[in-house]
């Protein structure tokens, strides 16, 4: 039970009725926490959209909300859409630089003969990953 | 020169659509559904310079989409579906980089016969289960938030 006004209220300056759908999520000992979603969000947006989920999944809701929040306010252009971006570029690298090693090792496994007669040089050459990758397709 | 017809934003918010209407350019009037869906999720008054606006206008769509399909963590669920990608895919690449280490060690070795290769890990069997592309995740997430375009 909430010995005083919630965050909400008190920034939105209103009496805190027992039913605040905001109390729950923001507790008064962390003002900040509401100030970011009202600024992105608008307090009357964040009261739709919670009440309707049921109560079991608003927890999370108010946390996903005030962390696109921060995301939104530290970059204001993208948000955490940036980071969404990031990661997407971050994975094609990665499945690029997977599928070469891959491409290497079954190339390296099917022709062990024909790379020892060839420089030992080449092995740590970029243009042998290439090579052998073109073969393997 | 700018239609007659007042924007999607001016629309919705029932006002006059002014010659400078900062959101006419980012939320023409035959796409009412774009800034609807933004004004459910934002508010409808962050200022940003002019440059910059198309980016943040296309970013709070894909935003407010993602909240709409998914209200209980929006983006936040893409983030976290993404960054278990990323750590899957760089284990997988790990192992490979390390198994493509052991056969250029091996094949660059002068005398010993061919070994079979050694488990460096419990869960490789000896037809390294990485050549299949292991997809497998907890996440069930749209297969397609790892290409989606965002820019539209």
């Amino acid at each position: 039970m909430n010995p005083g006004r919630c965050a909400a209220c008190r920034y939105l300056r209103r009496r805190c009725p027992p039913d605040c759908i905001f109390s729950p999520y923001f507790p008064p000992n962390d003002p900040q926490r509401f100030v970011s979603i009202h600024r992105i969000y608008g307090a009357s947006n964040v009261a739709k959209l919670l009440q309707q989920l049921p109560s079991h999944l608003r927890t999370q809701a108010a946390d996903s909300l005030y962390l696109e929040a921060q995301y939104r306010i530290e970059d204001p252009v993208y948000g955490c859409v940036g980071l969404i971006s990031l990661l997407q570029q971050q994975i094609h690298e990665v499945e690029r630089q997977l599928a070469m090693t891959q491409a290497e090792i079954a190339f390296r496994a099917r022709h062990p003969q024909a790379l020892e007669s060839n420089s030992l040089n080449n092995v740590g050459n970029p243009s042998f990953s290439n090579q052998a990758s073109s073969w393997f397709m | 020169m700018r239609s007659c017809s007042p924007c999607a934003a001016c629309k919705l918010l029932r006002r006059r659509c002014a010659e400078d209407c900062i959101f006419a350019p980012y939320f023409p009037s035959q796409d009412p559904h774009r800034f609807a869906i933004v004004h459910k999720v934002f508010g409808a008054s962050n200022e940003l310079p002019v440059d910059q606006r198309g980016d943040a206008a296309s970013s709070m769509v894909y935003e407010a989409n993602a909240r709409v399909r998914d209200p209980v963590y929006g983006c936040v669920g893409a983030i976290s579906y993404l960054q278990n990608q990323v750590s899957q895919l760089q284990m997988q690449l790990t192992v490979a980089q390390t198994e493509l280490l052991r056969i250029k060690m091996q094949q660059d070795s002068p005398s010993p016969p061919y070994l079979a290769p050694t488990n460096i890990f419990n869960n490789i069997d000896s037809q390294p289960e990485y050549l299949n592309f292991p997809s497998s995740t907890n996440v069930i997430q749209d297969p397609s938030l790892k290409t989606e375009s965002i820019w539209t």
